[in-house]
């Protein structure tokens, strides 16, 4: 090698490892930039929400502006009925029609199940609103948590159909065939051997799912439309966390603007926990599959 | 002479009664002729093993014999697969009982995701027994016969996962002889073995054979010498499809071929 060779050589290496540190810089300034905005409002609305937090939040119903104390239990019970309700009218189907379509990805309705669900998914959420104020409101006469329940499961169905979808189709064939050709039919394989096999990832959709239309306030103003009173009857207006936020926030009264934040707090507070404790039994399953 | 020799020379005899016949078989996948013209017959108590080079479709021959090939869109057969004189093929045959007659072991250890006992249990329950003590018999004597038993028996309830490659393996085969089939299938069942783990399941597979009949898929031509009684050596043709070159007992095959291409492969001369 020629002297001149080599410089070339050596200049060649010290640009490469220049371009090599610029990049991994912005690269983690990228980073930091996609998880500022979560610590940040988790840092400011725990910060906001935090100074009016009490038991008695959880426990107690609104009090009228200008009344000190009061809680939102009221929300807190509708939400989880508004959830709860949900839950059950998307999740069933959700997972019967994602098995359908990661068993026929290729009919005509398996792919007009996916494109379906994948336009449902775009669909903003307060024309879901509208939708479930017509079929269900409407003929009723009344707003009732049970029309918020429908509201917030047509914005659940695509989630869970397509998760479910994903980690049916991440299940390895071999696990399929060791059952089938045990003599087992293609219902009771899928039911005893392919969807436990991908219950941890049919977990994680239905967690993205719920924390997804937890949050959700705009369908509900026109169907579960808000409660102050403790209510259970799915047949009545029923309250909710983010619709309590949103009829606090728009308020000119200073005390409300601090209870919006508190909400704020306990909604996330509550996702949270659930979401972590999802992950627990996840973990916990695995160990006990591994033997760990 | 050892043992293995000597069970060879027990199979010279003519005394195997015909277990399956596989009469002028064709495999498609779409317009795709996988398979050609295969006869074969697989004797009972006896090991057969389907030797030939990558991509000759002898794991396509396997999977025809229990209809595995089904799950496959697009793929289909013609001919016959006899079983004790069934055609496994015929209309109105239901395919799940033709898998409940025709086990398989399949390459890689695939145990359920569920305890030791749950998945020897799998198939008995499928079949509606539920009585825990008959479960308990059928999931002890599967295991003892997949020579897993003593190294298992105070583990049953821990996941099947915790085993090792070898024992999963042996644990598959318990899972398949739990439901007591006519014919066992197994597609290179220790290929993705260690060495002692596969020389546990040769001998397993010999052992096997005093009660069913085996049918082996194998690259390793050292192993299908070593534990067959009969070899069936595909090849494919000028248009991919495969045929059957040669067939007899495994001995012959072995050390004096009858087909110039037999020959080639068994020596190393291509493969």
């Amino acid at each position: 090698m020629s002297v001149a060779v080599r410089a070339r050589s050596r200049r060649r290496y010290q640009l490469r490892r220049l371009t090599n540190a610029v990049m991994l810089g912005l690269t983690g300034l990228a980073t930091v930039a996609a998880v500022l905005p979560l610590l940040w409002i988790l840092a400011y609305v725990s910060r906001e929400g935090g100074r009016f937090l009490s038991l008695d939040f959880f426990t107690r119903l609104p009090t009228p502006v200008g009344v000190p104390g009061g809680g939102v239990s009221n929300a807190i019970v509708g939400s989880a009925i508004l959830v709860g309700l949900a839950c059950l009218f998307a999740i069933p189907p959700g997972i019967l029609a994602a098995i359908y379509a990661a068993a026929h990805p290729h009919t005509p309705l398996g792919v007009a199940l996916r494109f379906g669900t994948d336009v449902l998914s775009g669909v903003p959420s307060i024309v879901i609103g509208i939708f479930a104020y017509t079929v269900v409101v409407l003929p009723q006469r009344h707003f009732s948590a049970l029309a918020g329940g429908a509201a917030l499961a047509v914005i659940m169905l695509p989630i869970i159909v397509r998760t479910t979808e994903e980690m049916l189709k991440l299940v390895p064939v071999n696990l399929r065939e060791a059952s089938l050709s045990l003599g087992a039919p293609e219902w009771k394989t899928t039911l005893r051997v392919v969807l436990p096999a991908a219950l941890d990832g049919v977990i994680t959709g239905a967690m993205l799912g719920i924390a997804r239309v937890a949050g959700e306030a705009a369908p509900l103003m026109l169907t579960a439309f808000g409660n102050p009173f403790l209510s259970t009857d799915i047949t009545q207006p029923i309250a909710a966390l983010p619709h309590t936020i949103f009829v606090y926030a728009i308020a000119p009264y200073k005390d409300w603007h601090d209870k919006a934040w508190t909400t704020a707090l306990v909604l996330i507070a509550l996702v949270l926990a659930l979401n972590v404790g999802a992950r627990l039994l996840i973990g916990w399953r695995r160990r006990q599959l591994s033997g760990r | 002479m050892t043992a293995l020799a000597q069970v060879h020379d027990q199979t010279s005899d003519a005394t195997a009664a015909n277990k399956m016949q596989v009469l002028n078989l064709a495999v498609y996948y779409g317009a795709f002729r996988a398979l050609a013209d295969i006869d074969l017959d697989v004797l009972e108590h006896r090991i057969t093993a389907i030797i030939g080079p990558s991509g000759c479709g002898k794991s396509t021959l396997l999977r025809a014999l229990n209809r595995l090939n089904d799950l496959i869109p697009n793929a289909r057969a013609t001919g016959q697969v006899m079983l004790d004189g069934v055609d496994l093929y015929a209309p109105g045959v239901d395919v799940v009982d033709v898998r409940r007659q025709v086990g398989m072991v399949f390459q890689r250890p695939n145990p359920f995701p569920k305890s030791i006992y749950d998945n020897v249990a799998y198939g008995p329950r499928l079949y509606g027994i539920h009585d825990k003590r008959e479960l308990d018999t059928i999931v002890e004597r599967s295991l003892g016969q997949a020579a897993l038993w003593d190294e298992v028996k105070d583990l049953l309830p821990k996941s099947a996962l915790t085993l090792s490659g070898g024992q999963q393996q042996r644990l598959c085969i318990a899972r398949a002889l739990a439901v007591e089939p006519e014919v066992i299938l197994m597609d290179e069942p220790a290929s993705a073995l260690d060495p002692i783990a596969t020389l546990k399941i040769e001998d397993l597979m010999r052992q096997l054979i005093k009660d069913y009949t085996i049918v082996v898929v194998t690259h390793n031509m050292q192993q299908a010498a070593r534990v067959s009684d009969y070899t069936a050596f595909l090849l494919m043709d000028e248009k991919r499809a495969g045929r059957l070159i040669e067939y007899g007992p495994s001995r012959e095959l072995f050390t004096n071929p009858q087909d110039k291409r037999t020959e080639d492969y068994i020596t190393g001369r291509f493969g």
